[in-house]
């Protein structure tokens, strides 16, 4: 067994980290937050010539042809940078759609521009408050293309394309459709983390292609959310150390009744809480890296265990981070409000905790024998 | 990064497996036997073949198996249902305490045994005045020529009345800050002036036991370490025993896979338990919590085997696994409903084991470190955060002030 990133691979995790600390600390963060630009174009452009957009495009279409472990890696690291950047949408996202389900011209025409950055897509899925199902979809295929309203759309004002969900009367109930967005009606949309921006797209019979097979949408969206599930989760694991940090950095400089607060067991338990749930999420993502990257049969269960466990993670150490720095992690000129309004974002963004949990079990049920060889008894040293 | 087998591996997979097929105790052979003698039986039977405490040193009993390979052995055997669990103190904590501190001829001497299961051990730690704050201990040993003399009582003793040896750490000089007089010795059960009580526990068994120590004599050959060095010592047995009992052995049989197959067996509104989404997060929860313990045992190995250290992520399983379980164990009684109550095997869901783990799972999170002291220990050694003040410090033991 070798469960580790290999010499190159962390390698490249130095490098990400000490670009980002550079390229993208808080104040970069913030400029976004405070700013109206919708996100840092400046930064995006350094990461499409880092060539992080074109890590698992093949070297055939304009890609770097690695594998998923290299995206892991520079997933942690733009989440820990709570980075402003449209990546999740188009490099998790978009780019995995086409590379799933797109037809030769679709691959030859988007993949170069995607892993050059000069093109940035998106996934159109929900359509307004509740769990997006094939039935409840009113986005429809229309003589010229589809119509529909989908909102919210991350970096759906910024995109060059949305791959969409749209409902079908055949197969599974769903077909895909890539719609560049220049003949949609965007409007941008406030969210819990303006450091990531979001759009209602409204389509009126506008222009757009199917992607992959009509009556197969609903299972190729599935499978595409299972692989950004891992990814999404890379980042969360990412964010929820960065959280961890700085809590416990504040906690050693911040005295109270004559010593740091950090030696009181109040403030030592939450941080040594929040270090748990991230070791364990962090051990699930190893186990989802390795399952997508070998494009294993239990990508479900590995997904949404990485899933599970690291929107918990995030969650609380953003949540106890800010609770370690009392009223101060309160205002908006503190920090901790990135990491607060990230956590939450992320985990709703691909589908709530409940969704994943749901999914889990769903996934375990299918895959009776990985229950069977996951909870064999004692593994350990 | 993968999981499988190398060609190595995998034949020494298939070589447990073989082994454990044609060797694994019958019903039949276990009938009449109690616990001690079912695991004295199958230990022996593993020690004869090489299959015992594989990764000691073949001098020692074992065969010097790699990491992996326990790994391998311990998954392969975990497939059966094998008889077991008196041997963990002494060959998962006094045997690497040996290891580490002993003389070769004691360790020629006494690790065979422990590999055979021939000598049960247990540990003599923890006293009424000190538990989480174990070097608070007050137990005495006090030099008579080549002897020590021990008086005093320890406490929560895993399986004193049936052990042959036991590990002990003792105050040796009272007039030093605590950590600095303490000695470490292991010692006959069977010396004169020891008395064992059981003690009775809320689950309503008595696994542990008061020793207590009247002029007991311990010969100075069995001392570990140097006099006044039986901190460090301790640390070594302590580490251990967090790693033994994270690795599952306290908690009993109740885990995700029970709880998965039980929310299939019951219902919830006339429909199977396992359709109900409060059901289905907790079971998720609960999943993620194991694997993710068991990938971070994973990452452990991968840096063994890379000969490099461990990290400290294995002292989480512990403080996880034990609210884990009895958080399963309290949800199983639920969806039990009206039957939750009942403890009786006769009558219980799987023989009363989740009525069973619920009562044992408190001692759990005490026993080897509790909950709170993990926490400290994950804060203070992991993320490097300032000690609590400690009002003892610096000070002769017998200066400390003392309560009840």
């Amino acid at each position: 067994m070798n469960f580790e990133f290999s010499d190159e691979q962390n390698l490249l995790r130095e490098q990400a980290l000490g670009f980002l600390q550079e390229q993208c600390p808080y104040s970069a963060v913030r400029a976004i937050l405070d700013g109206d630009a919708p996100y840092d174009e400046k930064l995006w452009k350094q990461i499409a010539e880092l060539g992080w957009t074109a890590v698992v495009i093949p070297e055939a279409h304009g890609g770097l042809g690695l594998s998923y472990l290299e995206l892991s890696v520079i997933a942690e690291e733009l989440g820990r940078a709570v980075a402003p950047v449209p990546f999740s949408s188009s490099v998790y996202l978009a780019t995995e759609a086409i590379l799933m389900a797109g037809s030769e011209a679709q691959k030859e025409k988007w993949l170069p521009k995607l892993a050059t950055g000069d093109a940035i897509g998106t996934f159109a899925l929900g359509e307004g408050p509740g769990q997006p199902r094939p039935e409840t979809l009113a986005t429809v295929a229309t003589a010229n293309g589809i119509s529909g309203v989908k909102i919210p759309v991350a970096d759906g004002d910024i995109a060059d394309f949305a791959v969409v969900v749209a409902r079908s009367d055949t197969g599974d109930g769903a077909r895909l459709f890539l719609a560049e967005l220049d003949g949609a009606t965007r409007e941008p949309v406030g969210t819990l983390d303006p450091t990531r921006s979001h759009a209602q797209i409204t389509f009126e019979d506008s222009a757009a292609e199917p992607l992959g097979v009509n009556g197969e949408g609903w299972t190729t969206t599935q499978r595409l959310l299972d692989r950004a599930a891992v990814l999404f989760a890379w980042e969360q694991v990412g964010g929820a150390n960065a959280a961890l940090e700085m809590a416990k950095a504040y906690a050693l400089e911040r005295y109270a009744f004559g010593r740091p607060i950090a030696s009181y067991q109040a403030i030592k338990h939450k941080l040594a809480q929040a270090y748990v749930k991230n070791t364990l999420a962090r051990a699930n993502c190893y186990y989802g890296a390795w399952a997508l990257s070998t494009d294993a049969d239990e990508l479900p269960t590995a997904a949404a265990t990485a899933r599970v466990s690291a929107t918990q993670a995030y969650y609380y150490a953003s949540k106890e981070n800010i609770q370690t720095h009392g009223g101060m992690g309160f205002t908006w000129e503190f920090d901790c409000q990135f990491h607060y309004r990230r956590a939450k974002l992320l985990s709703v963004n691909i589908g709530s905790e409940a969704t994943w949990q749901d999914k889990l079990i769903t996934a375990i049920e299918r895959d009776g024998s990985a229950v069977a060889r996951d909870s064999a008894g004692a593994e350990s040293l | 990064m993968d999981f499988n087998d190398t060609p190595e591996e995998a034949a020494f997979r298939e070589e447990a497996r073989d082994w454990l097929e044609a060797n694994v105790p019958t019903r039949e052979e276990l009938e009449g036997l109690d616990e001690i003698e079912a695991s004295k039986l199958w230990q022996k039977r593993k020690y004869d073949a090489g299959w015992a405490c594989i990764r000691w040193p073949e001098e020692y009993g074992g065969r010097g198996a790699s990491p992996i390979e326990q790994v391998i052995w311990n998954q392969e055997e975990g497939k059966f249902s094998t008889p077991g669990g008196v041997f963990g103190i002494g060959q998962g904590m006094a045997a690497p305490t040996l290891m580490a501190w002993a003389s070769d001829e004691h360790k020629r001497k006494h690790l065979p045994p422990l590999a055979s299961g021939e000598h049960i051990w247990c540990q003599l730690f923890s006293e009424p005045a000190g538990g989480s704050d174990l070097a608070a201990l007050r137990t005495r040993a006090e030099k008579d020529g080549d002897e020590w003399v021990i008086n005093g009582q320890k406490i929560w003793t895993s399986g004193a009345h049936y052990s042959d040896y036991g590990i002990i750490v003792v105050r040796t000089d009272p007039t030093v800050p605590k950590h600095k007089g303490l000695s470490y010795f292991f010692l006959d059960m069977k010396s004169p002036g020891i008395d064992i009580r059981p003690i009775k526990q809320i689950s309503g068994g008595a696994n542990f036991n008061e020793v207590y120590f009247n002029d007991v004599r311990i010969p100075d050959d069995q001392r570990l370490g140097a006099v006044g060095q039986g901190w460090q010592v301790a640390l070594t047995t302590l580490m251990n025993e967090r790693l033994a009992i994270g690795a599952g052995g306290m908690g009993g049989g109740v885990g995700f896979r029970q709880m998965f197959n039980l929310a299939h067996k019951l219902t919830i509104d006339g429909e199977p338990a396992i359709k109900d989404r409060n059901v289905r997060a907790k079971l998720a929860s609960w999943y993620a919590e194991e694997t993710g313990l068991k990938y971070t045992g994973y990452r452990a190995l991968s840096a063994l085997s890379r000969g490099d250290t461990p990290g400290p992520e294995n002292s989480i399983g512990k403080l996880v696994g034990a609210s884990k379980t009895q958080d399963m164990a309290s949800f199983a009684m639920d969806l039990l409903e009206l039957s939750g109550a009942i403890s009786d095997p006769a009558y219980a869901e799987a023989h009363g084991m989740y009525q069973a783990t619920f009562m044992g799972a408190p001692g759990s999170r005490i026993a080897g470190g509790s909950d709170e002291i993990m926490l400290n220990i994950l804060a203070e050694r992991v993320l490097g955060l300032p000690q609590d003040v400690r009002v003892d410090k610096g000070i002769p033991f017998n200066e400390v002030p003392t309560g009840r």
